[in-house]
């Protein structure tokens, strides 16, 4: 021991260090890399959490209560998911100015697609529940718009019509028309059931189910939608041709009919 | 319409006189206490009077007829040259089959140029000078009616209808009898009902069959505020009775916190919370089945029946005049969800008030 003690005063003594210092750096590397990196996830994970909560904590607690355990002027959100806080406050309906009125309706959203995520991630935290769905899930890409007319007639069209164009409900509640909304959102919508919708889940309605009536909601109700019949009138039914047909259709044969009978014009006695 | 309860002979008469030149008027007398002011002298259109004005009305009505034959030019023409998957963007329709577009557009300027084509050459051209006709009794002669009825009266007698009654009475049962093959007839238009409104495909252990998947349903699968459709196990889509046994089997599934059930019979019949309920509205029929999963309500859009899921499908508002019928379930040995029987009283509306 003597021996060793007398040499770390030797030139070389510096580099041996360092050289053993190097070696136990790599190998200790080598060894815990992969640990690391998980770590960096969970720290990742850990660290937008901590974000939602802050979001949370400013726009959601007051309705949903600390944690999200809710109070009287909202539900719990334990389990519902990370989908239906994507859903909720992707399309600005979350969150709502007030608890009074019949139904939180779509509005502008104030959250960045980061900061929902964020509030998502925190909301799923709290208990599982449907996360986000992938946009190979809902795109509409390649599935198949017939099956999706079959289950959209079976499913959905008692609230929003045959075509998505939405429909009245209980007590100033209604069915929103579908024209427009992302995918992304009406397959959340489904699997998560927003307000008084029912939801979907993918053990009764599967992911490709869900998938085809993106495709045909987006043939039937999309930007180049044709529409063969000509003037569709809103796309609400007999309600609304009815109307137009005794009003303005009626209208124009007694204007007609006026015209046939009307006095014709006489020569002015001179 | 007044005229009509004015006897005849009451009317003035002389009105089919030319008037406005001889300017006939009825004097008031014992048997015409009112005078009849007659027509108003007749006044000339432009067109009668002057040739250069009925030239132009002549012209415009060739112009529409014409318009019209150019109208059908162009129908033929759409019809040949557009395809039918070809869209267009028409201002106040939004998108729209260009073939479909053309078609109603010539089609309705070819017909439409026609009436006006006439209507105009009608008011314009053709006499409009007004003419009265006398209306004339409707009742025949004295002499016609008392001949008719005499001709009668001896053809009774002839025929010796009064005096052979055993003729007489069996040709009005032989008349009466005969209706009757064609009230029997009657019986050819349609099997009986029988007991078919009372019983539907439901049977005990037939499994529920999602209407999304084809596939049984287990009880983990039905998600609390989740809606699903089913049908009986066996009854398939390409069935040839598919549609008349659908119409009475379509069942809605929800799932219930089990303590929210106000109802003791629908908890009974639940198995964990999940109810199966009929989807046929009690009132006329209707397929029902806007459920609002926060209020347990369910909906029917044909006249706003609304049912409470929650205490029996209890009806809360409407013209329903029943609860909708819950199917019992349970669970089979394998593990899926199996009707116990089938509804307990008939679906649909409340027919003879379900005797």
């Amino acid at each position: 021991m003597k021996k060793l003690s007398e040499r770390r005063r030797h030139p070389l003594a510096a580099i041996v260090v360092l050289l053993f210092a190097l070696a136990a750096t790599g190998g200790l590397y080598t060894a815990f890399a992969p640990a690391d990196k998980a770590q960096a996830d969970s720290t990742a994970q850990s660290l937008a959490i901590e974000e939602g909560k802050k979001l949370y904590e400013v726009g959601c607690a007051s309705c949903h209560g600390t944690g999200g355990k809710g109070s009287s002027d909202g539900p719990s959100l334990v389990g519902v998911g990370a989908a239906a806080v994507d859903f909720q406050v992707g399309t600005g309906r979350m969150p709502a100015s007030t608890s009074q009125q019949a139904q939180v309706e779509k509005k502008k959203n104030i959250y960045s697609q980061a900061q929902i995520d964020q509030l998502a991630a925190y909301i799923a935290s709290l208990g599982a529940g449907p996360a986000k769905p992938t946009k190979d899930e809902y795109s509409p890409e390649g599935a198949d718009a017939a099956k999706g007319g079959e289950l959209f007639r079976t499913n959905c069209s008692q609230c929003h019509n045959f075509t998505g164009k939405g429909g009245a409900l209980t007590d100033g509640k209604f069915a929103p028309s579908l024209e427009g909304v992302d995918p992304k959102h009406i397959y959340e919508a489904m699997q998560t059931g927003p307000q008084n919708m029912p939801s979907f889940p993918d053990t009764t309605l599967t992911s490709q189910n869900k998938q085809d009536i993106i495709a045909y909601l987006k043939a039937v109700d999309g930007d180049e939608t044709t529409n063969p019949g000509g003037l569709e009138l809103g796309g609400l039914g007999p309600v609304s041709e009815g109307l137009f047909a005794w009003i303005f259709g009626l209208g124009a044969l007694i204007a007609v009919a006026v015209w046939v009978a009307a006095r014709t014009a006489k020569a002015k006695k001179s | 319409m007044s005229s009509q309860d004015i006897p005849e002979e009451k009317l003035p008469a002389g009105r089919d006189q030319e008037h406005g030149a001889a300017g006939a008027m009825a004097v008031a007398d014992e048997e015409n206490p009112f005078a009849d002011p007659g027509l108003p002298p007749h006044e000339h259109r432009r067109q009668d009077v002057d040739e250069k004005a009925a030239k132009h009305s002549e012209r415009t009505v060739a112009l529409l007829f014409t318009l019209s034959m150019l109208a059908t030019i162009g129908f033929i023409a759409s019809y040949v040259a557009i395809s039918p998957d070809k869209s267009i963007y028409v201002f106040p329709v939004g998108h729209t089959s260009a073939l479909n577009f053309a078609l109603g557009l010539t089609l309705g300027v070819a017909l439409f140029a026609i009436g006006a084509g006439a209507v105009h050459w009608a008011r314009t051209l053709m006499s409009d000078v007004e003419i009265a006709d006398e209306r004339h009794p409707i009742e025949a002669p004295p002499e016609t009616r008392s001949k008719v009825l005499a001709d009668f009266k001896q053809g009774a007698k002839e025929s010796a209808l009064g005096r052979r009654k055993l003729i007489r009475n069996t040709m009005f049962g032989a008349l009466t009898l005969v209706p009757l093959s064609g009230v029997m007839l009657l019986r050819d238009l349609g099997p009986l009902p029988h007991t078919k409104l009372r019983h539907t495909a439901w049977a005990k252990g037939k499994l529920l069959v999602n209407m999304n998947t084809n596939e049984p349903i287990r009880p983990s699968d039905v998600a609390v505020g989740s809606l699903t459709f089913a049908k009986p196990e066996g009854l398939e889509e390409h069935d040839e009775e598919f549609q008349t046994e659908i119409a009475k089997a379509a069942l809605m599934i929800v799932r219930l916190q089990p303590e929210n059930i106000k109802d003791k019979k629908e908890l009974d019949w639940s198995h964990e919370g999940i109810v199966a309920y009929s989807k046929i509205c009690t009132h006329v029929g209707c397929p029902i089945s806007l459920y609002e999963q926060q209020t347990h309500h369910v909906l029917c859009p044909c006249h706003q029946s609304t049912f409470d899921l929650s205490d029996g499908a209890r009806v809360i508002f409407g013209p329903a005049g029943h609860a909708l019928p819950q199917l019992r379930i349970g669970v089979s040995e394998d593990g899926y969800l199996e009707a116990l029987g089938d509804f307990a009283e008939p679906v649909g509306p409340a027919f003879w008030e379900r005797g």
